[in-house]
Formats: structure tokens, C-alpha cells, sequence
């Protein structure tokens, strides 16, 4: 026994030289993943990015990531992990690992964090989020002018500033259009799970939606649509795939760009902790390519990008009323991002109590 | 077709993988075994009929596929636990960890690919009766098994021989076996019909459900089967009542949500568990009841003294 102890002890110190003389060459650059880096939504587009970035700069640092990890105390031994085992810069990339991230970046000092889509920061700690509601008005437009009976469903997960946002921006978009639109929300309370949205989805349509949009991560709402014959937009990555007559457009997360940028700063040693939340004129969110629909409808939604893209478009710019017909933004005044990243309240034209 | 007949539709989509794996786990635990490793095999059962629905273009043999593989699955299962005698709850949560770490790495290629979707078989002149025509006669080949299996099962434990062998085995397996009954051979075959649902219920998620492979594509439907099982205190006919219940209560909430009915949808999400908890209170109410249907042996390891 005292034997196999002293084996096992020899091959690990061995393993730990050997990973220490390793990252002496290269700067080890790590991910955290809430999901499986092939779920065709959320984490795959930021696994793309870590490829984009290895590409990039794959002669100074190396990569590694952990997926699957389940957000809660699991997270925090994760990063902990990863801390611990040399990595210099660690993305985490789910809001749930916000807490984990903040406790792990205390302990290490000398690592660099960036957590995406929270609100906490440290000194070595910085956050990053994308601009999502920018698409989702756009998003919002284009169900207006495709929806004949004026209603779309929407597949919310869960009630956080982030997805309430994302709700009034597509309802914003869609009022733009047409005063009248409305939009019935169902609250599936789960990131993942395809039987689940897709009863979601089911349910939205038997009640008469004819445009569907979902901010879950897998396809299987964008399959029930196809099945029934209406139109839906994707989330995350381009769905174009699950719906090939189906997907008006998609959200595309596209976050290499930010990865090298940031990356870049921490090899020169320039990195600094920041909040930063970028939009479709950064690139770091793209919108799939505007399919199966009119040629009007496909010139005012590239329209609307460009506008958002120069500025000249604010999404959330009154007049504007809440939910209970309270005034919220005063005609020409936009929102500050404070209230958008703290968002509790519905706008106008939501039919649907948000849960609090 | 009127919302109700819609509501009904989706209500026996979400039901039918929870009666399937549920009646499989009730006659493993009628034979005294206790498997834990129902989410596994049906994430295995899912995995397995969709690739082989993709490579061969017939879910038909996707069905197979997924029985199969179940099947095999809880053997592995059966093997430590029978044989080698291994703790049935350590066994069986492995069996769950292992299938879904197997059925990842298999299916991984297949991730994103939109499948085939099991056709309905319609009977000519029943599913003109209106209303419930179209809810029951017009569906997929997988919904008719649930219910004939329910149906068999009952048969087979209350009426046949066989069932009677199986259920003393899991009353006494000490009795059982001074009998001259093959405690061990029938538990394994009880294991491996355990395996078997639960791979045509994983079938059912991945061909007729969501036609698509996800990764965790069960997500924690095997977990409501095992106590379905409790829930229905052993009784085949229950696990009908138990899972159109727990599925109707977890749909309706949704309509109502898409109805604007305004209440707290975490409360609604939470309505199945509670529904479920409130019937298992009633049921146990009744503790002789329960003491006669629960099998004695559960979980206890057996070693023949030769």
C-alpha cells in the first residue's frame, strides 16, 4: 500500500511538473462551460470564439475548457480548479457562474477573470455581455410585418433582467411596426430541455401565435414551428438547420473577436478589469442571414441594422409605456444602461405578469 | 381541432416516455431489485434509436435500437448487482452517471441533425368518433405499446404463473429460493424488461417527442418515473393515472401561461411535484395498503447459500 502510495505520489508530482514546465511556454487561457460545447446554441458559440481565438494567437497561448459544468457550488471547484492548474486568464461564460467566479478571483489575485453576462467586477475580475436586445427589436419588426393574426409567442427560461429585456425589445420592435401587437410569453424555467420548449411551443401555437421566438437553447421550438407551419427565429446560433423553411433570422453570438482583443491585452500586460457590453456595430452579435421572407420585409430589417448599427437607432426609445400604461421613457429619451441591466418591468403590449 | 383535443395531444407526448420507463422500473422492483439507473438507460435508449433511425432512415428499427441498447444497458446493471452483488443504489446512480456520459460521446456526430419523426398508424373508422378519435386512434406506434404494455404487465403480474414466481421473489427471495425458484434468473430478466422500456421510452424522446439528439435529451424524466413507481404503490394501472396526471398538470401549465392567466409561473412549474406529493400523501394514507403492495425484498442483495 505504502508502495502505491509513493507511486501514485511520484506521478503526480511528475504530471505537475511537467503541466507547470508547460505553461512556462505558453500562456494558458481557460473556459468554463454551462453546457456540452456542441449544443448547437449558447456554448457553441463560445467555443467557437476560443477556436477563433486559438487561430488567432495560438503561437503564444494555449486553450482549455471545462463543459458541462453545473452552475452552484460545482462552478466554484471548477474554476478553482482551473486556477489552480496555471491557467492566467479564465472566462466563464454563464450568468449562474457569477458568485463562483467572484469567490474564485478573491482567492486568486494574480489570475485575470472575465465573467460574461453578470454584473459583479473585481480588480482582477471583468465582465463582458452582448447587446442581444439589439437583435430582438429587430427580431421584433419582422414578426410584426409577418404575423397575420398580430400575436407571437415567446419561450422565456428565466424571469432575470437579461430575458426581460430581451421580451420588451422584441415587443418594442414589433409596436414599432404595429401599435397593436402583442405577445404571449411562457416561462419554461429551464435553459435545456428540447421536450419541455417544445411543449412551450406546442402550447403557444394551439393558442394561435403564427411567429415564434425563444430564448432557450435548443431547436426543438424551431421544430414544432416547422412541423406546424409557421415562422421562427433562432437564439444563439444560426437554427437555420432544425428549420429550413422555418427561421426568419437568428441571433448570432459571435464572441471571438472579443477573446482576442481581451486575450491580446493580457499577454502585453494591459489588461484591465472592465464592464464592457458591446453591440451589432462591434461584431461581437450578428444576425443570420434574413430568409423566408418578403423582399420588403428583408430590406426593412437590414434597414433597421444598419440604423442600430450607426447609432441613429436607440431600440428602447420613447414614448414608452410599462406594462401598466405608467410612463417609462418620455418621447426622444433613450434608457440608460442601469435600467436595462436591472430590468423587472414589462413595457406595453406584454400579455403576461411577469414573475417576480 | 379545438384546444382541448391539442392540450390531449401534447398531454399523451409528454405522459408516454413516464408510463414507459415507469412500468419497466415497477416490474424490476417487483422482483425485489431496485434500479436508480432509469435516467441512464433512457438517455441510452434515446441516443441509440436516433442514430440508428438516422443511419438506416426507418425509425422503425430506431425503435429496436433503443430497446436494445436499454436493454444491454441494465445487464451491466444486473451484472454488478446480481452476480457480483454490488450495492443496488450505488450501482444503479452510476448506471444513470456512466449513460449519460456514454450517450454523449456516441451520439456527439449527430448533434444539430434533425431526425425522423415516428408516423402515426391511424385506425380507419375509430378515429372518426369525434373528439376522442383523433386524441387516441391516431397515434404513433410507440403511445399504442405504452398502453399494451401496461395492460400485459398487469396481466402477467396478477394472473399468470410467471408473475406470481416474479412477485414472491420480491416478497421473500429467502422463500423464494427454497421453493426452487431461480431468484437470480429472474431477476435478471426483470432487470433487462426494466432496460427495455426505459430505452423504448428514450426512444420515444428522441423519435416521436423531439425528433433531435440533445445532449441529457431526458433531462431528469427518469428520476419522475422511478417515483412514479412509489407514487402508484406498485399498481401497473396507477402508473397510467400517475404519469397523464404528472404530464397533465405540467402542460397545463404551460396553456395557461400562453392563456395570460397571471400567476407566478414558478409556482405553476411547481404544480406537478405538488400534485404528485399531495395523491402520494392520500395513497400512503392508507398504511396497510401500502404494506401489501410494497415489495419486501426491495433493494436487498440476495446470495444463494449453496
Amino acid at each position: 500500500m505504502k508502495k502505491l502510495l509513493f507511486a501514485l505520489a511520484t506521478t503526480a508530482a511528475v504530471i505537475g511538473f511537467s503541466a507547470g514546465a508547460y505553461a512556462a511556454d505558453k500562456a494558458k487561457v481557460c473556459f468554463v462551460y454551462v453546457g456540452s460545447k456542441t449544443d448547437g446554441g449558447w456554448t457553441q458559440a463560445h467555443d467557437i470564439g476560443r477556436l477563433e481565438l486559438e487561430k488567432a494567437l495560438g503561437d503564444k497561448i494555449e486553450t482549455q475548457f471545462l463543459e458541462s459544468v453545473p452552475e452552484g457550488p460545482d462552478a466554484e471547484r471548477a474554476i478553482e480548479r482551473l486556477a489552480r492548474s496555471g491557467c492566467g486568464l479564465i472566462y466563464t461564460t454563464s450568468f449562474g457562474f457569477m458568485d463562483a467566479t467572484v469567490k474564485v478571483a478573491a482567492k486568486f489575485p494574480d489570475v485575470k477573470f472575465e465573467h460574461a453576462t453578470g454584473y459583479k467586477t473585481a480588480p482582477n475580475l471583468a465582465t463582458y455581455n452582448s447587446r442581444f436586445y439589439e437583435g430582438r427589436y429587430i427580431q421584433g419588426q419582422i414578426a410584426a410585418k409577418m404575423s397575420k393574426k398580430g400575436v407571437a409567442g415567446y419561450i422565456a427560461s428565466f424571469p432575470i433582467p437579461e430575458v426581460v429585456m430581451g421580451i420588451n425589445a422584441f415587443v418594442t420592435g414589433a409596436r414599432a411596426i404595429n401599435p397593436d401587437f402583442k405577445i404571449k410569453v411562457v416561462w419554461a424555467n429551464t435553459w435545456f430541455d428540447p421536450g419541455k420548449e417544445a411543449d412551450a411551443a406546442k402550447a403557444l401555437i394551439d393558442q394561435g401565435v403564427d411567429v415564434l421566438t425563444q430564448h432557450t437553447d435548443t431547436t426543438a421550438p424551431m421544430q414544432v414551428a416547422a412541423e406546424r407551419g409557421i415562422k421562427a427565429f433562432g437564439q444563439a446560433s444560426d437554427m437555420i438547420k432544425a428549420g429550413p423553411e422555418t427561421q426568419l433570422t437568428a441571433i448570432v453570438d459571435t464572441w471571438g473577436a472579443y477573446y482576442i482583443k481581451r486575450t491580446q491585452l493580457f499577454l502585453d500586460g494591459k489588461w484591465e478589469t472592465q464592464s464592457s457590453w458591446d453591440g451589432l456595430k462591434d461584431g461581437i452579435l450578428t444576425m443570420a442571414p434574413y430568409t423566408n421572407m418578403p423582399d420588403d420585409v428583408k430590406a426593412m430589417a437590414e434597414e433597421t441594422q444598419k440604423k442600430i448599427e450607426s447609432g441613429e437607432l436607440k431600440p428602447f426609445t420613447g414614448p414608452l409605456k410599462k406594462q401598466d400604461g405608467s410612463e417609462w421613457l418620455a418621447a426622444g429619451a433613450s434608457s440608460d444602461d442601469g435600467t436595462l441591466l436591472g430590468m423587472n418591468f414589462y413595457v406595453e403590449g406584454v400579455d403576461d405578469k411577469l414573475p417576480q | 381541432m379545438g384546444i382541448f383535443e391539442a392540450m390531449l395531444l401534447t398531454i399523451i407526448t409528454a405522459a408516454t416516455p413516464l408510463v414507459l420507463a415507469a412500468i419497466g422500473e415497477l416490474v424490476t422492483e417487483r422482483s425485489g431489485v431496485l434500479n436508480l439507473g432509469v435516467e441512464g438507460m433512457m438517455v441510452m435508449g434515446a441516443a441509440c434509436g436516433f442514430i440508428a433511425t438516422q443511419a438506416t432512415g426507418s425509425p422503425y428499427i430506431g425503435i429496436l435500437a433503443g430497446i436494445a441498447a436499454g436493454a444491454l444497458f441494465s445487464l451491466l446493471f444486473g451484472f454488478l448487482t446480481l452476480t457480483l452483488v454490488a450495492n443496488q443504489v450505488a450501482t444503479g446512480l452510476a448506471l444513470t452517471i456512466l449513460g449519460l456520459g456514454v450517450s454523449s460521446m456516441i451520439a456527439e456526430p449527430y448533434l444539430g441533425q434533425s431526425g425522423i419523426k415516428l408516423p402515426q398508424i391511424v385506425f380507419p373508422v375509430l378515429s372518426d368518433i369525434p373528439f376522442l378519435g383523433p386524441v387516441l386512434f391516431k397515434q404513433d406506434l410507440i403511445f399504442y405499446l405504452s398502453i399494451a404494455l401496461v395492460a400485459g404487465v398487469n396481466w402477467f403480474l396478477f394472473k399468470s404463473r410467471a408473475g406470481l414466481k416474479l412477485r414472491s421473489v420480491g416478497d421473500s427471495h429467502a422463500s423464494a429460493h427454497a421453493l426452487g425458484i431461480n431468484v437470480i434468473r429472474t431477476r435478471y430478466l426483470a432487470v433487462m424488461f426494466g432496460g427495455a422500456s426505459a430505452g423504448l421510452a428514450g426512444a420515444q424522446l428522441s423519435l416521436v417527442y423531439t425528433p433531435q439528439w440533445a445532449e441529457n435529451m431526458s433531462a431528469g424524466r427518469g428520476w419522475i418515473a422511478l417515483a412514479l413507481v412509489v407514487f402508484a404503490s406498485w399498481r401497473p394501472w396507477r402508473i397510467v393515472a400517475g404519469g397523464y396526471l404528472f404530464g397533465a398538470v405540467s402542460i397545463s401549465q404551460l396553456y395557461a401561461q400562453a392563456f395570460g392567466i397571471g400567476i407566478p409561473s414558478q409556482l405553476l412549474s411547481a404544480l406537478p411535484y405538488l400534485a404528485t406529493i399531495i395523491v402520494l400523501i392520500l395513497i400512503s394514507h392508507n398504511r396497510r395498503m401500502t404494506l401489501i403492495n410494497t415489495p419486501a425484498s426491495l433493494g436487498k442483495s440476495f446470495v444463494p447459500d449453496r
